[in-house]
This record gives structure tokens, sequence and C-alpha cells, in this order.
């Protein structure tokens, strides 16, 4: 999913190098392996970093409730980005880390985020047993380990101001987006390997500057790598992740085009597992209303349409300021979802700096 | 009627140019001398500041590990792992002969925001390429100019690098120094929350912040030396104006009784004076900086040649021009040419309209208040010896000079009007009689500009005393301390065995060399390790030693420390002084250690590796009789195969040493120089006021039967007594000067106390100096008087003035 | 024998403006000459080329045969110091010098000193007690007693004065003047004195007066 912050990743900082990164990112591989379809997958192995391909990430949504029934969201991402298709130990190792983290209450919304290089230990991931982490914040496996990988995890992050320390079991199967895990990104092709585990049941404590509380709930993994998946007119995206009362889940994402155009995707995903992808267009989103966030303006509120499954629901933050303040900065927080499919979900929106 | 009066005022200047020159240039060269020195210490300033600020120095903390080595990788990881914001720098120096770049190597990706990263600012940088090899460097194009080690990567140009280092990423840095270990962790501002306090974290040691740096204070004398110089000479300068002033004013009295009995106020008078004067301040003070400029930007190079050599501080060798000292240089002209001309303001505005011009009555009224100012004077002197006694710091000691230095000017009128009276007593003939007779008069008109030179010599003979002494004494000591005859630097550690093999039979002794960087007492400090060997215990001068000191280091029960610890510290023989932990050793003896501005200890070579295992012997001295060590240099490099620079004889040494040494005090010669030839510029305009003063009274004379010419000799005779007398005078208290700087501004500043030598030849130099200064000054108003018409003094007789 | 001075067709001119226009006039030893005009007319001029503190344009001076203008810078200090005594209006007494001192000044300049002779002088002036103060603590007659005492005192041959009593009161001025003529009486001093009054010009042997550049006897009134 969140494309764009990692290709900020790879050009850090500077805006000027940012526009050369991405046009780079947008048009070649350089070097890098590009996914083939179709994809074979190798668990738990692919559940590792993917050196050879320039971006990979490991991104953890969780919608959650104290006992007071106050709505709470978490995120937790690990974006790997290479500089050169290999790895390597020591200090010029050209693979370099980014993690995120935030924290939406219903009247605050915190976040935080770390870089490193690889090479050294300060920031990687293992698939067997699991573990990704960069310094203190981690996603590891839960021992004993049965079944997939990622089954059980524990999920810690801290920032200034907040922190978090949650554990996460999978009651459902792995699935895989688009075709099989080939999820194509633009009209010409540029594409990802994309898979995701929708079915944590959570429990933990959240640290607030108030103090600990204890919430429970449900959260969402999503594993995508590539080495060129936005198309050069491409200006940013929404995402959803949805999750139904009635056990269905859907995850949708729009892409903005500059001439005004939208390129969208979908995959309708059944409590069981089983999985339908819908190609561009069978998708429709539609903003419903913007706020003033961090001093830009930002659709906030949604109209989510799949025609084919009877679905049109509007989606309302938990807090409209979920603004993420990191290097490259975006919209993402939890959501509230009204109309013929009730529930909860993620929101995400890139490209409104 | 404020303008009508200004442009009267003003019309003086264009009958005068040459009075309207001297006053010019006597507020140009004191705000340019001042407003010079005051560039270049701003300009290092800045440079301290930049240089603390230098990866958030100034605001960041810093862990290191209390031996000085550099924090395992492991240890860094696991204290991020641990969820501390902590930031890896590995620094060091590439050396190639006399190449050197100091490199910076940090981690963007964890370096906190008050970093300042200069990587990550401004123009677009190829970070990709700043991250991988061969990667990229950082520096200023000062720094890119010079001499570089080869072989390095991509230079790209930004200017907020210090100089003489590169910043580059943190691989590239362990890349090109070999090593895999941060230096020290910079510590972010702020941690995130719940976490136990750093410094219970590990065993290593948290540093403060260090406002502008270590090296700031270990600058100031040098600074405050210069800054001393500048109002030296801006008094200098303000002499002359004053001069100048007063003669303007003179010659404009009865221009100004002629104003004020038309019916011009006094108060508008005053006012015209005092906008004419302002407006040539300004003028002059424009002057000045533009000639400051030049004067700062040509003793610049030196000055960042002194700081780098004598205190490891590196400042660009070029100016910067910065508003603010240009204003502060206009206001201190201002405010010179203010006080200058306020003696002549008062005079103006209590003359009344109808007196007639008195010049006698002035002068009585300044032997009035040179009784006063001998009175001031003794004062001062009082104070000056009081400071000398209590002492105890920086301050004290030019608190000390100060007041021995202005007392000295104070006294000098009084004590040349008595000398002259005494040599008036024992004069024969009339002539001579008259000569001193008159001379003690003009002594008033003189005093300022006698004082000024006063000054200068006085300096003069104090800053030579001392740089002779120091020199004397570093280059004796360097004779004896650099006795090895060769030394020897390898790269690499486990090149040690086969290079002793080699010269082992070559050489009669050969001492390996090792340090270690580490804190002693609290301050930047160095620790050697070494061998029992005749050469120390021959060589090495002792300051101060308990008995069989030598012995008891040998066996490994002491350590020797330098004299600057000792001082710094208060350290005396048998104090116990702790190195590390586990390494606390009494002290036997204090070695004097000319030029260095850290804190030494010397323990022997087991006690030393004992400590520091991990610290590698890459250097080394050898005996070898003196006449052998050239052949066995070359073989060294052409049999075994050492590279050039890896052999360097004693007398290189000596000769970098030196020439370090020389730079430190070109400066201050060149400051010197030109507050000699300021004095001297100031006694001219005195003299030239007073030639067209005295008119009166040397056309009697004349009348009564003296030449022209044999009166202008008379005058220049006059200039040298008077300048004699002065330099006489001046002699003593340079030689305090050079006691004091000796012994109580060099051991604060510096740390270490020498010993006085006087150097009479170069008191005669100077003597014939300031004969030629007094003999040029006195030149112009002679030739004047010399060709003078008959019909000008004449008119003394026939007019009333 | 030569008269002690001889000036003839002396002629100066200061730029466009012929101050004398060929003056000539002898004086005796002994003799005593005053010379009168009005303010502007040349007097101080005429007396400056006398004491060859000047040179004239065209003629000559001659003291004791001697031509001034054949002299240099040197030779004419010499003639000044060791030949003439100067007395002027504003007395021009040297200021950082005592009575005493000023007073001996020209004479041991010209090796001639004597200090009894000082000393007579000033006993004779009216000074004897002032010796040791400073000219500019006496007052007007005083200070010209002394500039007059200093003039004589290297026995001159010739005294020119420049109105020497013209910043004094008129009974100090007589008192001064009557000094002056029985001094040079007694020394045999020849004597050219500028001066606005008849009344003392008349107490001379002779008078001439200045006018428009040319000099006219003045016969004694009757
Ligand atoms: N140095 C001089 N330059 C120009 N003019 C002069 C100078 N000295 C005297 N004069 C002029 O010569 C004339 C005679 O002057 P002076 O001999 O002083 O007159 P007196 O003494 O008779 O009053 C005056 O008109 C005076 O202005
Ligand atoms: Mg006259």
């Amino acid at each position: 999913m969140n494309v764009r912050l990692a290709a900020a990743l790879l050009c850090l900082i500077s805006p000027p190098v940012f526009a050369q990164g991405f046009a780079g990112l947008g048009t070649e591989a350089g070097g890098f392996a590009v996914p083939e379809n179709p994809l074979t997958f190798d668990f738990p192995a692919d559940h590792g970093p993917h050196p050879e391909f320039r971006i990979e990430w490991w991104y953890l949504t969780a919608t959650l409730t104290a006992p007071d029934g106050t709505d709470y969201g978490v995120q937790w991402t690990l974006f790997r980005s290479a500089l050169a298709p290999m790895t390597a130990e020591g200090w010029e190792a050209p693979q370099l880390w980014m993690g995120h983290a935030g924290l939406t209450t219903p009247e605050a919304h915190f976040s935080a985020e770390r870089l490193a290089r690889g090479g050294i230990g300060q920031a990687g991931v293992t698939p067997d047993p699991f573990a990704a982490w960069i310094d203190d914040w981690a996603m590891v496996a839960r021992d004993p380990v049965s079944g997939d990988a990622l089954d059980a995890l524990a999920l810690t992050a801290r920032g200034m101001e907040f922190a978090y320390a949650l554990s996460l079991t999978a009651n459902g199967p792995l699935i895989f987006h688009g075709d099989a895990g080939y999820s194509v990104k633009s009209a010409e092709g540029q594409a990802s390997a994309y898979y995701s585990q929708p079915f944590y049941t959570v429990t933990g404590t959240i640290t607030l500057p108030e103090g600990d509380v204890p919430v429970t709930g449900s959260a969402w993994l999503d594993r995508e790598w590539s080495s060129q998946p936005l198309s050069e007119a491409q200006e940013g995206w929404d995402w959803v992740s949805l999750q139904f009362d009635d056990g269905a889940r859907l995850m949708g994402f729009s892409l903005r085009e500059a001439d005004g155009g939208r390129y969208t995707s979908a995959t309708w995903i059944e409590a069981d597992g089983t999985t339908q992808a819908y190609p561009d267009g069978a998708l429709r989103m539609t903003p419903l209303a913007e706020a003033q966030v961090a001093g830009r303006s930002v659709p906030v509120e949604w109209r989510v349409e799949l025609p084919d499954r009877g679905l049109d629901v509007t989606t309302t933050p938990l807090n409209p300021q979920s603004w993420m303040d990191v290097t490259v900065s975006y919209w993402e927080g939890p959501i509230r979802i009204a109309g013929t499919h009730p529930g909860r979900g993620y929101l995400e929106m890139t490209g409104y700096e | 009627m404020v303008y009508t009066a200004v442009l009267t005022l003003l019309s003086h200047w264009r009958r005068h140019p040459g009075q309207l020159l001297t006053l010019v240039a006597g507020l140009a060269l004191a705000t340019a001398l001042w407003s010079g020195v005051q560039a270049i210490n701003a300009e290092a300033r800045a440079s301290y500041a930049e240089a603390a600020a230098t990866l958030g120095q100034d605001q960041l903390s810093r862990l290191s590990r209390a031996d000085g080595r550099p924090v395992p990788l492991a240890d860094y990881i696991a204290l991020r792992r641990a969820g501390y914001l902590v930031s890896p720098v590995i620094s060091g120096e590439l050396r190639d002969g006399p190449a050197r770049l100091r490199l910076l190597g940090i981690d963007p990706l964890t370096a906190p925001p008050q970093t300042g990263a200069p990587a990550l600012e401004g123009e677009a940088l190829d970070l990709a390429a700043f991250f991988t090899a061969p990667g990229l460097l950082l520096m200023t194009d000062e720094t890119a100019a010079g001499a570089l080690p080869p072989d390095l990567p991509p230079i790209v140009l930004r200017d907020t690098v210090p100089p003489g280092a590169a910043i580059t990423d943190i691989g590239t840095a362990a890349r090109l120094l070999g090593q895999a270990d941060p230096n020290y962790l910079l510590v972010a501002a702020d941690q995130p929350a719940g976490l136990p306090p750093l410094d219970e974290a590990r065993d290593l040691r948290l540093q403060g912040p260090s406002t502008t740096a270590d090296i700031g204070s270990l600058t100031d004398s040098f600074h405050l030396n210069l800054t001393a110089f500048g109002l030296l000479s801006f008094a200098v300068g303000l002499f002359i104006v004053h001069a100048a002033i007063g003669l303007a004013f003179e010659q404009r009295r009865a221009t100004v009784r002629t104003l004020r009995a038309l019916g011009l106020p006094l108060r508008t008078t005053l006012v015209a004076f005092g906008l004419e004067l302002a407006g040539l301040a300004l003028f002059s003070g424009a002057l000045g900086l533009v000639l400051g400029y030049a004067i700062a930007a040509a003793l610049m190079p030196g000055v960042a040649g002194t700081l780098r050599g004598l205190y490891g501080a590196s400042i660009p060798g070029t100016l910067s021009f910065d508003p603010v000292w240009a204003l502060s240089a206009i206001g201190m002209t201002l405010a010179g040419a203010g006080l200058a001309g306020l003696q002549a303001l008062r005079r103006a505005a209590q003359m009344p309209i109808l007196a007639p011009a008195n010049p006698r009555a002035w002068a009585q009224a300044s032997a009035r208040s040179m009784r006063m100012q001998a009175l001031a004077a003794g004062t001062l002197l009082a104070v000056g010896v009081g400071f000398a006694v209590v002492g105890g710091s920086l301050e004290a000691g030019f608190a000390t000079l100060a007041a021995l230095l202005l007392g000295a000017a104070l006294i000098l009128p009084a004590t040349l009007g008595l000398i002259l009276r005494l040599a008036s007593r024992s004069a024969r003939g009339a002539l001579s009689e008259w000569i001193f007779a008159d001379t003690r008069q003009q002594l008033p008109g003189l005093s300022l500009a006698l004082m000024a030179l006063l000054l200068a010599l006085a300096a003069n003979i104090g800053v030579s005393t001392m740089v002779g002494s120091f020199r004397e004494t570093f280059t004796g000591w360097l004779d004896q301390r650099l006795a090895p005859e060769l030394y020897l630097s390898i790269a690499d550690p486990g090149e040690a065995e086969s290079l002793l093999a080699f010269v082992r039979p070559r050489a009669e002794a050969v001492l390996p060399i090792v340090s270690t960087e580490i804190p002693l007492a609290g301050r930047p400090g160095e620790v050697f390790g070494q061998v029992d060997h005749a050469t120390y215990r021959d060589h090495w001068p002792l300051l101060a030693a308990a008995p069989g000191a030598w012995d008891r280091v040998a066996d490994g029960e002491a350590l020797l420390i330098n004299e600057q610890l000792a001082r710094f510290a208060g350290l005396t023989l048998g104090d116990v002084l702790e190195i590390t932990p586990d390494l606390s050793l009494p002290i036997a003896g204090v070695y004097s250690d000319y030029g260095n501005p850290t804190a030494q200890a010397s323990v022997t070579l087991t006690r030393f590796t004992e400590t520091f295992p991990d610290v590698p012997v890459t250097r080394f001295a050898l005996r070898v009789p003196p006449e052998d060590a050239p052949a066995l240099a070359s073989a060294l490099r052409d049999d075994y195969g050492l590279p050039p620079d890896g052999v360097v004889n004693q007398a290189q040494i000596k000769r970098f040493s030196l020439s370090v040494f020389e730079q430190t005090f070109s400066i201050t010669g060149a400051l010197n120089v030109l507050t000699l030839g300021v004095a001297a510029f100031a006694l001219l305009t005195s003299l030239l006021t007073l030639a067209t003063l005295r008119l009166p009274q040397l056309a009697p004379v004349w009348a009564l039967g003296l030449t022209r010419a044999r009166l202008a000799r008379i005058e220049v005779v006059r200039s040298l007594i008077l300048g004699a007398l002065t330099f006489a005078l001046a002699l003593p208290v340079g030689l305090m000067l050079a006691w004091v700087l000796l012994a109580i501004v060099n051991v604060e500043a510096f740390g270490w106390r020498l010993p006085m030598t006087l150097f009479p030849i170069d008191w005669l130099r100077l003597f014939a100096l300031a004969m030629l200064a007094a003999a040029l000054a006195a030149a112009l108003p002679a030739l004047r008087l010399a060709r003078l018409s008959p019909t000008t003094l004449l008119k003394v007789f026939a007019h009333e003035r | 024998m030569d008269k002690l001075l001889q000036i003839d067709g002396l002629t100066k001119a200061f730029g466009p403006v012929e101050v004398l226009k060929g003056v000539s006039l002898t004086l005796d030893r002994g003799e005593t000459l005053a010379l009168t005009g009005e303010s502007g007319s040349g007097k101080s001029t005429l007396m400056h080329l006398a004491a060859a503190l000047d040179t004239a344009d065209v003629g000559s001076i001659r003291l004791d045969g001697i031509e001034m203008s054949h002299l240099n810078d040197p030779a004419r200090a010499a003639l000044r110091r060791d030949r003439i005594g100067l007395v002027f209006q504003q007395f021009n007494l040297i200021p950082s010098l005592t009575v005493a001192q000023n007073i001996a000044f020209q004479a041991r300049l010209s090796g001639r000193h004597e200090a009894a002779r000082c000393a007579m002088l000033a006993a004779r002036l009216g000074i004897g007690t002032l010796t040791r103060r400073y000219p500019e603590e006496l007052s007007g007659g005083q200070q010209q007693r002394v500039a007059i005492a200093r003039a004589l005192a290297n026995r001159p041959d010739l005294i020119l004065a420049d109105e020497p009593t013209g910043n004094l009161d008129e009974a100090t001025g007589d008192a001064v003047l009557d000094l002056l003529l029985e001094l040079v009486a007694e020394t045999g001093a020849a004597l050219m004195m500028v001066t606005h009054s008849t009344r003392l010009a008349a107490r001379l042997d002779r008078r001439l007066h200045l006018s428009r550049g040319q000099v006219s006897a003045v016969p004694r009134a009757a």
C-alpha cells in the first residue's frame, strides 16, 4: 500500500531529490527485480525481506476499544528501501529502514518515526521465527508458533508521549490480493506482490500521557513488495481496510491521477478467507466531506461503493486529525462505517502534503 | 544659522588641508587598528561557535567510553534496541604528509535534529551517492582548495562545515578510517517516554553539551592579547585626534570669537563644532573600516595558523564582513572623536568673547592637571602592584598590565618635567638653558604623544622580551626533549614486528612511543607509555622531582605529569592522579612541556599496555649516532619500504615546532610595529600643532640672533631628547610588562612559566627605532621652520595675534 | 669716519604695495633718532630691515660699513646678536626663561655676558627684585624694562625700538623712556625709535617723518 512513503524513504528528506527518486521509481527498476505474474509464495521465507526488490513493508493497523467503550486505533509499520539490490554487513549495507507508529484516540493523534540502516542490527526482519524490528519497536512471533509464522505476534512501539504493547492472534488464513498476490497498480501494468493477514484479534495495553489503558479489538497486517509500483502520472492514493460486523472484509484503494482520473482496485474477503479481486472501476470511492488537517484540506469522510456486492457505505473518522507528522506526512486513522454494511476500519490517504 | 556656522568652520580646512589630513588619518588609523583586531577576534569567535555547534555539540550530550576508546558497535545497537535515541559518530584524521583532513562520519538516519547535519539541508544532494560507496565528502571550498590526502571520495561543497574537516556518511568514514566502532554517540535532547535515565543504562560516560567549547577558553588569552593591542592602538590613535582637534580649535579661536561677536549663540557654535566633528568622524571611521578590514584580511592567515598550531583550533584563514562589527567600530570612532573633542568644545564654551589668545594660560592649566595626573598614576601603579600580588587569574594578569601601562603613561609628563628641570639646572650656556626650559614648557602639548610613544615602546619591549624568553626556553627545551635522532610511524600495527626486526640491529636503542587521549583531572588530556631509558632520564627536563623519580616510574609505582596539568589541577609531587579507575599512581615528577595546550601524564610502557591493551604501538623513536641518522632514514625508506612520511628526523620536527612558534608571534610583531608607527605619527601631529602655536616664542629668539636653520636643528634635538627620555622610562615599564606576561599571564593562559631573559641588543635596536621615529616626527616641522620666510616671523612682532 | 648706520635708496614692496620707496637716512654713533609716521606708513618695515630681520628689494643698509645685503643668513644672525639691541612694542620676552635669564640671554649668546652689568641694568631699571620671576608674572611696564635691559646687556652699537611705549600708559611710558634714553646716553649706543608721540619724539636728537614711502626731516619745534 503506502508506496509514496517507501519511495520517500529512499530519497529521504530533500524534496528535489524526492521528485527525482519518485521519477526513478515510476519509470525504471534499475537493476532491481520486478514481480512477475504468476507469483509463487514460499512461507515463512516470504514473510522476511526481499532485498532484491526496491521497496517492501510490514504494515499493521488495529481498531481497538477500551472497557469504557472508547475507541482507539493503532498503526505499526516497518518500511524497507534498498539503495542497491543486495544485502551486506556493516555500515555500508545498502538497505534503509523506516518505522512509523501511530496511536489515535477520539481527542488526539500521536505519531513517531524511526530510521535505521541495515547491516548493523539496528533494524531488520527475520522470517523464522518471525521478527521485525527497528530500535525497540518490534513485531515478533509469540512462542510457541503453530501454523503460519505470523499467526501469533507481539507488537510494541514507543513515541515521545505514547507507547503500546499488543498481543495479536490470527483466526483466519493469509489472503492474497489481485491475481493470487499479483496486485496491479496502474493501467500501464505496474504491480506489486501483496498479501494480508486481516483476521487478528487483539488484546493489550496502550499508554497515553494520562496512563495505561487496556484494550481489545482486531487488526490487519499488509505485506507488500515491489520495485516500480507507481505510474508516473499517479499523485497519491486513498486506501481503506474495512471489517464489517458480519465478518466479511474489504480492501480497496483508489490511485489519484494527475488528470483527475482514478485507478481503483478491491479485494472482497469472506469471513472464511475466500477472496474475490475486483479490477479497475468496480470500486467507487467518493469524498464527502473535507477537514482542515495540519494546514491542508483532506477528505476525511468517504462514500465507498462496490455495486457487485451491494455495498454502499459512508465512513467517518474516529479523529479527523489523524495526521502522521513524519518525514513524509500523510493521514492514517481508524474509521466507523455506516450504510449497507456497518463496521470499523482504517483509512489511509497519501499525497496531500 | 547652524548651516552657516558649520560652513564657516569648515572653510578652515580648505586653507589647512594638511591638518585635515592629519585629523582624518588619526581617526582612520585608530579605527583601522581597533576594528581590524576586532574583526579577527569576531571571525575566530564565530568559527569557535560554529565548531562548537558542529554536530550540535553545543546542545547535545554525548556518550563515550571512560577510557576514551571507541564505543563498540554492539553497545550502540543495544542502546538503540533499548529505545534510546542516540546517534553514532566516527571521527578521525586522514593524513598524508602535511596534508590532513578531519573526518566526521555521521548517521543522518539517527542524527538528532540539532545535529544540523548539513548533508540533508540546502541544495539537493545525491543521497544514494552519499550513503553508498565511494560516498561523498562535504567540506568548505577553502578546505577543498587546501592540501588534502589522496584518493578521497567525490567532494561536495558546503560552507557550514568546520574548516579542515569533512562531513560524510558514517559508512564512508568507517571505510576511510578503517574503524567500525563509533567514537562517541550523540544523545537526542528528548528521549521517549518511560525509559530509565541514560546514565544508568550503560557504563558509558555521559558528557553534557559543551557550550562554546573548551577551545574558546583555551584561546581566550590569545584574543585578550589582540584586544589589548587593539585598544592600545585605538588609544594612540585618539592621541593623534586629540592633537589635531586641539590645533584646529586653536587656529579657529579668532573665527569663533568673531562669529560670536556677530551674534551667533554659544549653543549654535557648539552644535556647529559637534556636527563638524561628527561628520569628520563618520568619514574617517568609514575610511578606517576599509583599512581595518584590509589589515585583518592580511593578518588573518597568520592568526589562523597560530590558532591551529598552538591550540589546535581551526578557523578559516579568510574574513567575512559583519555589519555589526562595522557599526560598533564606527560607534567607537564617534565616541573616541567625541572624547578627543570634548576639551576643545569645553574651551570654546568657556571662552569669553573678548578674551585675548593666551596659550600660556593653557599651559598653566596643564601644569595643574599634570599634578592630578601624577596622582592618578601613583594610584594606578599601586593598584597594578596589588593585582600582581593577589594575582591568580588571567583577568588579574591583564588588570596588572593595564594599570601598570596606564600608570606609567600618566606619570610620564611629570617625570619628564622633573628630569628636564634637573637638566636645565646643570645646563651651561644660554642656548641649552633655553632649550631645556622651552622643552619643559612644551611638555603639556606633547605629553599625549609622548604617552603614546611610551605605551608603544613599553609594549614593544615587554612583548619582545616575552617572545625572546619564550623562544630561548623553547628552543633549549626542544633540543633537550627531542633527543632521539629518528622518529618512525607505521600505519598498520601488524607491521611493528618486522620493522623492529629491521631497525634493532641498526640502532642503539628503539623506544616505542604510545599514547591515548583521555581526560585528565577533567580536562582533555593524553597518557603516554614509555620504556625506561637514558634518553628520558638524561633529557627530560623535570621542573620538580621526588627522590628517585625515574626509578619509581620505571618500577610502575609512579607517574610523571606535565607542568600544565600540575598547574591547573593544583597537583604537586606525591599527589595521586587517577587516569582510569584501574590506574591511579602518585606523581613523582613534573616536566616542562611548552607549546602543548593539553594535560599529559606519562607512565611506564608496562603500566600503559596493562591499562590500554588495545592501543597499538605505531610510533618509535630511534637512538643512533647522529652522523648515521640520514643513512638509516634512507635505508628505512629504500630497503625496508617505509613511506616517506613514516620516517621523520629530529631536525624536521624542530623546524616544524619552531615555525609554529614563529607564526604564533608574527602577528604580535606586526601589531607592535603598527603601534609604534601610530605613536610616531601622534608625535608628528603634536609637533606640527605646536609648531604653529610656538612661533611667538621662537620669533624673539630668532630676532636675538639665531638662524632659522639652527632653530630647526634645535627642534630635532629636542624631539630626540624627549624620545630618548621616554625610551629610558619605557624600558623599566616594558620589563615589568614582560615579567607580568611571563609570570602571570602565561601561567594562566598556557599553564607554563618561563624564565625571563634580557635582550639588550633588542633594546638598542628599539632605541634606534624610537630615535628614528622622534627624528622623523620632528623632521617635517623642523624643515618647515628652516624654510619659514622671515615675514612670517616678523608678523609676530608686527601684528597683534 | 663712517656713519654707524647708513641707509641709501631703500625700497621694499609687499606684493603690489610699495611700502618704502627709496628711503635714505644716516645715524651717527651715540645719536638718537625718532621715526614718526602714520599707522601703516612702513615704520616697522624700515626697522626690521635695519635690524637685518628682513631683506630690502633695492638699496643698501650699512652698519658700521658692513653692507647687510652681502651677508648670508648666519652672518645676519651674528650681526643681530652682536651689534643690535631690539625693543618691541609687545616686549617679546622668552616666556620659558626667568627675568634674569631673559636679560642675559642675548649677551650670553654672543659670549659677552657680564653678570655685573646685567645686575646693574636690572637695578637701574628697577627690576632688581624681580629677576627670578617669569615674564608673564610681570606688568607691561616691568616687561618692557626687562626688554630694555636685554637690549642693553650686550653693549650693542645700535638699539632699535619699535614703539617701546605703545603698549604702556602715558606715565609708565614716560618713565620707561626716561630710563631708555638715560642708559643709551651712558652706553654711547645709537638709538632709532619709532613713536607716534611728538612729545616723545622731541626728546630725541633728530626726528624723521615717514610718509608715502619717503622720509623727510622734521625740524625741531621751536
Ligand atoms: N608681511 C607683510 N605682507 C604684506 N604686507 C605687509 C607685510 N608687513 C607689512 N605690510 C604692509 O606694509 C605696510 C607698512 O606696514 P608697517 O611697516 O607695519 O607699518 P607701521 O609700522 O608704520 O604701522 C602696511 O600697509 C602693511 O599692511
Ligand atoms: Mg608698526
